[in-house]
Order: C-alpha cells, then sequence, then structure tokens
C-alpha cells in the first residue's frame, strides 16, 4: 500500500490486514506503556486545511504511540493566510523532511494532488464530502469487535448521505466486508445518482429500523448546506433522528454508531447517545489504533522491531 | 505580397469537395484561381491530397486581454489561433474592463490588426459589465462592427433585460448569444450532477440547468424575433429543443465546444482541473447526442471556448481551479477524430457556418476572387500534442492521440503556418 486515499476499490484482503494490524495496536494501547518503537525516527506532517479537532488528534495520538515525530500545519496562523499555494505549502513541508502527510482539505481529490505533488506517502484525512478512509476503518473495526465479522450484518446509515465523506468511505468498507448497507435519507440529502454504490436506499427509516444490526447515525452538517434543504430541525428529528422511541423498536443486540460530533437532540436523544448500545467512544478509541496501522503499512515499520 | 499555388489538394470551394486533386493560385492576398493542373504562379507547394478549404474561424475564444494578460492576450492568442488553423476569431468580451462599449470593441478589433494573425472580430456585452442589470451600449458596439452580443460566462438571467436585448438587435439583425446555465440550479456545482460526481461528493449542475434557460429563450425568440446562438451546447435535452426550435423556423444557431465532443463526465474521476468546464462534461448519452446533433447539423458550428488559465491558476485541487480549457490548436483534430466528417461539412462547422453567422465577409468561403483566407488540413497526420503556443497550457489535450494536423495556415495570403509550424511572421522561432 502507498497511500491510503479511498475505501472505494479498496479489496477485502487490504482492509482485513489493516483491521488485523488495528487489533494488535489496541492491545498495545491498553498496556502500561502505550508505545511502541515502530516508527521511531520517521516524521508525520499534519496537514488539516479544514478545521478538525478529534481526527487531528487522534492522528497525533497514533503517530506517538508509534514513536514517530509529529509536525503540524495549521491554516489559520499559515502562509496560506498569506497566499501561498498548497502545493507550494506541501512542498515546504516536505522539504522540511518529514516521511509522509496526513491531508484534510474542503476539496475533493486534494489528498491525490498532494500525493502527486510530494511524492510521499499520504493518508487521506477527509477531502470534501468524498472520502475518510480511516473513518470507514474505526467503523468497521468496532462492528468487528463487536459482532466478531461483519460478513451479514444489515447497517442502515442515517441522514445526510449526500454532503457525507463517512458515508461514502463506510458504503465501500461494510460492504466489501461482507455487510449489506441502507442508506436513510430525505430525497434532498440522497446523492443524485446512486449508479454504482453498493447500497440501497430509502427514504423510511422506520421501514427498516427492526431488521438492523446496526444504525450508524450522521450528523446534519449545517456547514455543507445541510440545512437549507429540509424544513426544519424538529421535521428531521421527527423522520430521521434516533430517537428514544426508534431505540427502542431495534433489535436488542443491535448497536448505534455516529461518527462525532454528535448533535443531541437533533439526529441523536440523550438517551440513545447516553445508552451501553451507543458505540461512540470504543470508536473515538478504535480510531487511534486504525491509524496506528495505516501508519504503520504506509511507513513499512516492522513488526519486530 | 506573395505568390504561390497549392498543389494536389482536396479542395473544398463554395461547400462543394470538389473532384480529385485541384491547385489553388493565390497572388497578392487573393486566390485567383481553382483548378486542375493550373499555371504555377510563384512557390510550388504539394500538399499531398490533404484537405484545403477556407480558414477555421472561431466564434467563441477568450483572448484575456485588456485585463489578464498573464493567462494569454492578443498576440499569443493570434498565435494559438494560426496553429490550429484558424483565421479569424470572436473575442469573448468578459475581459477586465469588460467590452460594453464602442471603443473597447475598436481596441479590439485595432489590436488583432496590429498582431496580423488572424482577423481578431470582437463581440460585445449584453449588460453593462455583465452585471446583468442594464443593457450595455449596444448602439456604440453595433458602430464598432460588433454584430454578436453575449454576456458569456454567464446567462442574462433578467428575462425582461433579455427581452429588450433580442427586440433592440432583432431590428439590426445582431446575434444573442447566450451562455445557458440556470445559476439557481447549478448553485455551486463543480461538475455534471449525475453517478461521478455523487461517488465524488461534489455538488452538481444538472443537464436541465442549461434546458431550462435554452427553453426560456427559445419563447422570448418567438416573441421578438430576435436571432439566437446557444454557445457551448451540452446536453441531449438541449440539442432536441435547438432541433425543435429548427423545425419551428426560428432563426436560431447552436456551438459545441471540442470537449465536449470529446470526453464524458468519467474524466473527471480523478478530480485533475485540466477537465473542469463550465458547462461541465456531461454524460455518454450528452456525449453520442451533440456528435450526433453536429453530423445532421442541428449544432451548426463548433466553438473551441478557448479558455486560458495560467500554471499558478490550475495547479490546486479541482474546487480551487477555475473552469474553463484551452482549445484552438486541436479542436479541427478533435472534430476529425470524433465526427469523420466529410471535407465539405468538416469546413462548414468550422468555418463557412460561424462566418455567417457573425458576418464575416471576407471568411468561411474559398472561391477565386475571394480573401485568400485558407487552411491545408491533413485529416489523416497525427495532431501534435507534444507542445502549446498559447501563454497557457491548460489543455486536455495534450500528450492525447488525435488524428488530423495543420499543415498549412494562410491569412490575407500570406502563411502564418507552414509545414505545422508558426512562420516568422507569427514573430517566434521555430
Amino acid at each position: 500500500m502507498k497511500n491510503l486515499l479511498t475505501m472505494e476499490g479498496v479489496d477485502r484482503a487490504t482492509l482485513d490486514s489493516l483491521l488485523d494490524d488495528a487489533d494488535e495496536f489496541y492491545e498495545v494501547m491498553h498496556r502500561p506503556i502505550p508505545k511502541v518503537p515502530a516508527l521511531r525516527g520517521k516524521a508525520v506532517a499534519m496537514m488539516f486545511f479544514e478545521p478538525s479537532t478529534r481526527t487531528k488528534m487522534s492522528f497525533d495520538a497514533a503517530a506517538k504511540a508509534l514513536s514517530a515525530d509529529v509536525v503540524s500545519f495549521s491554516p489559520g496562523t499559515s502562509s496560506l493566510k498569506k497566499g501561498e499555494s498548497l502545493k507550494d505549502t506541501v512542498l515546504t513541508v516536505k522539504a522540511m523532511g518529514v516521511d509522509l502527510m496526513v491531508v484534510r482539505h474542503k476539496s475533493t481529490g486534494a489528498a491525490w494532488r498532494v500525493a502527486e505533488w510530494s511524492r510521499l506517502p499520504v493518508v487521506n484525512g477527509g477531502d470534501g464530502a468524498h472520502q475518510h478512509p480511516t473513518q470507514a476503518l474505526l467503523d468497521s473495526l468496532t462492528l468487528r469487535q463487536h459482532f466478531g465479522t461483519l460478513e451479514g450484518l444489515r447497517i442502515a446509515i442515517v441522514g445526510d448521505i449526500r454532503h457525507s465523506r463517512v458515508a461514502r468511505s463506510d458504503a465501500w468498507a461494510f460492504t466489501t466486508l461482507g455487510a449489506e448497507v441502507t442508506m436513510v435519507a430525505p430525497p434532498t440529502l440522497l446523492p443524485p445518482d446512486l449508479t454504482g454504490w453498493p447500497v440501497t436506499a430509502t427514504s423510511n427509516f422506520d421501514e427498516v429500523l427492526s431488521e438492523v444490526d446496526a444504525v450508524y447515525v450522521l450528523r446534519v452538517q449545517a456547514e455543507r448546506g445541510g440545512a437549507s434543504v429540509f424544513p426544519s430541525v424538529a421535521e428531521y428529528r421527527e423522520r430521521f433522528g434516533m430517537t428514544d422511541a426508534r431505540m427502542a423498536r431495534l433489535k436488542p443486540e443491535a448497536i448505534v454508531l455516529h461518527p462525532g460530533p454528535m448533535i443531541r437532540g437533533i439526529e441523536i436523544d440523550a438517551g440513545v447517545a447516553d445508552d451501553p448500545r451507543c458505540k461512540v467512544l470504543e470508536q473515538v478509541t478504535n480510531g487511534v489504533a486504525v491509524r496506528m496501522a495505516a501508519l504503520f503499512q504506509l511507513l513499512g515499520g516492522s513488526r519486530d522491531e | 505580397m506573395s505568390e504561390f499555388t497549392l498543389q494536389n489538394a482536396v479542395v473544398v470551394a463554395d461547400g462543394e469537395t470538389l473532384p480529385g486533386l485541384q491547385d489553388i493560385a493565390v497572388v497578392d492576398g487573393v486566390v485567383v484561381e481553382i483548378g486542375e493542373d493550373i499555371a504555377v504562379r510563384g512557390e510550388a507547394v504539394d500538399c499531398a491530397g490533404a484537405w484545403v478549404g477556407p480558414g477555421f474561424v472561431d466564434m467563441h475564444t477568450h483572448l484575456r486581454e485588456p485585463g489578464q494578460e498573464w493567462k494569454e492576450d492578443i498576440t499569443t492568442g493570434s498565435r494559438a489561433a494560426a496553429a490550429g488553423g484558424y483565421t479569424a476569431v470572436v473575442a469573448m468580451p468578459n475581459t477586465d474592463p469588460v467590452v460594453d462599449s464602442g471603443y473597447l470593441a475598436r481596441f479590439i478589433s485595432d489590436r488583432g490588426k496590429q498582431v496580423g494573425l488572424v482577423e481578431v472580430v470582437p463581440s460585445g456585452a449584453i449588460t453593462e459589465g455583465r452585471a446583468g442589470e442594464k443593457l450595455a451600449h449596444l448602439d456604440e458596439m453595433w458602430s464598432a462592427g460588433v454584430t454578436l452580443f453575449t454576456d458569456d460566462g454567464d446567462s442574462v438571467a433578467d428575462a425582461g433585460l433579455l427581452r429588450r436585448a433580442m427586440e433592440y438587435l432583432a431590428e439590426r439583425g445582431g446575434v444573442v448569444a447566450q451562455h445557458c446555465i440556470d445559476a439557481g440550479l447549478a448553485s455551486g456545482g463543480q461538475m455534471h450532477e449525475g453517478e461521478v460526481s455523487s461517488r465524488l461528493g461534489m455538488a452538481g449542475i444538472p443537464g436541465e440547468a442549461e434546458e431550462i434557460v435554452i427553453a426560456r429563450d427559445l419563447s422570448l425568440v418567438r416573441l421578438t424575433g430576435a436571432r439566437y446562438h446557444v454557445q457551448h451546447l451540452s446536453t441531449a435535452g438541449a440539442v432536441a429543443l435547438i432541433a425543435d426550435a429548427k423545425e419551428e423556423g426560428l432563426l436560431v444557431t447552436a456551438e459545441v465546444t471540442p470537449h465536449h465532443l470529446l470526453f464524458d463526465h468519467s474524466f473527471v474521476e480523478d478530480s485533475n482541473p485540466m477537465f473542469k468546464m463550465m458547462p461541465p462534461l456531461r454524460s455518454p448519452s450528452d456525449v453520442a447526442a451533440v456528435r450526433q446533433g453536429l453530423r445532421t447539423g442541428v449544432i451548426d458550428v463548433v466553438g473551441t471556448d478557448h479558455a486560458p488559465h495560467a500554471e499558478h491558476e490550475t495547479d490546486h485541487p479541482w474546487e480551487d481551479s477555475p473552469f474553463g480549457v484551452t482549445g484552438l490548436e486541436w479542436a479541427a483534430a478533435v472534430v476529425n477524430t470524433v465526427a469523420a466528417l466529410p471535407p465539405e461539412d468538416f469546413f462548414n462547422v468550422m468555418s463557412t457556418a460561424p462566418a455567417a453567422i457573425v458576418g464575416l465577409e471576407t471568411q468561411g468561403r474559398l472561391a477565386a476572387g475571394q480573401s485568400a483566407n485558407l487552411v491545408v488540413f491533413d485529416p489523416e497526420a497525427v495532431a501534435n500534442t507534444e507542445r502549446t503556443v498559447s501563454r497557457s497550457s491548460n489543455a486536455p489535450y495534450l500528450g492525447m492521440e488525435l488524428s488530423g494536423g495543420v499543415v498549412h495556415t494562410v491569412y490575407q495570403g500570406e502563411f502564418t503556418v507552414r509545414n505545422g509550424t508558426l512562420t516568422d511572421l507569427a514573430g517566434v522561432a521555430g
């Protein structure tokens, strides 16, 4: 694996291998000294051109747990404000001597451009509404930990699919790992054309609620134009919110996932968020483990060190 | 002035492909004789069976002067045009300042004459500053020789304003040319709305954004009797609307770009900004429809929408890059590659039809007694996609295999291109 840019077209063996490594790093994270020297001497650049707290912290934690050095770029105080192009910024950071770049950017394909320009391994930390592969890995790991396998699971992804890089990544990862995926959203929040997607779609959440093993609740993304595409938040909650009433109708063994940050009272009720079947915090922990696996594989770390 | 005789060519004269191989004699800027084995005047130039017809005419060129000379100017744009076999280009008015008054239109044509490689024909904005609020100085521009008016880059959204422009120009016989994209439906769109945009998570521009503007404008054409030209038509629905309008007898013409003939939205898959255009690259069925529309004559002309942008503007992720690609140098090769038209139809869409729409008297026609604006085009040659002579290199064609090459371009009786290379007349070595 040269880069980790997308989940589309990534084969089962590659996903299994990343998740297997993530299982091992999950174990490392729970040791008394949660750190291994696997990437000692390597430097990872965090290039977040879009606001991010949790994803950036998670990559930071993963890199440090592997003993890599981390250099961080934050657009608010950078030369981008002075008019420097993304390309020059990338080449400048590369010239400082880094071995891998984690990139988040508002534009589709930005991580691909960075990989071309830098000729370094690149992890896509989110490009526009396109892909966010490490999110799909941590979601897959959470499901695999809980159910043993994704094979045969039925998963509903609910909410703003149209503007969601999480949905675009999960759809491919979950189905490659053997699950069936249904996208649930009002028509204005579904992508205009699902040709080629390995999923089914519906606007009737209650129709699928009692049949699924997991509900993946997406945040309503007002910053991507989500707010103007349904008439009111109250109506959205009524039809697509993961409410306490809907929680009661789920299969008893079913779980709820959310990529965070959760907006309680809109897409998820507080009672659901705090329910033990809601795996949000496990997802956060697994985020560090899968990012360790990704950095480890891309930087050619050796497990024998 | 020079004298020469082009020999052994497939000649398209007055819209007909002449039988066999013929010769053309040019003396002092004028075609003096066309025929088989005519007496040689001046230098004999063997065309070895290539096509000779009227020099190409582009109705849709962005020369970027005045105001954006880092992208292109009238000199470099004229060179690119000559290299592509053109002897006339219509300069779009979305410069800085916008060409919305007579003196600016005169500036464009005067600069074109100073450069002297192609006829540079100004077009004028429909609304002042292309702001869509009040009519531009249509009268002044008409007096300065402008016949084609457009707010290209934006649609004229206000139907009342467009109606007034149509009424005003209908009386004079001017052409209202429209960039057809409904801004509300296209809002924030980055590419064609469809399966590719859905997978890439990019905001889409549905084909309907183009079609509803055309449908509305056709109603205004019925109301006003204006001559109406659809710029860079890109969808199957738009082709159907134009076919019906022509059937009805409206004075409507349509243009397609080389990129909409060659590429569909699958080329956007890896979000390379060389494929970012407005209107966007459409679906495969749209591409099939515009190709068919060009073959059947529903689409009248190929217009390049040559839109240079500097590397520092395009070397970005998709959404931070501007819309538009260059095309003057490869348009003929693209048309030859995808449409495989017979020579008379090829020269019609590339030269005669656009010259007629714009009303250019010395262009679009190869005949004895006419000004010698002509091109020698070899449909069997491999197009040169190794380099560009434009100031900008935002061309998706670079490095591609295309068939058809410009051998010689002759403007006003002088070679601007010989053997595929710009001559000293163009002011560049090699």
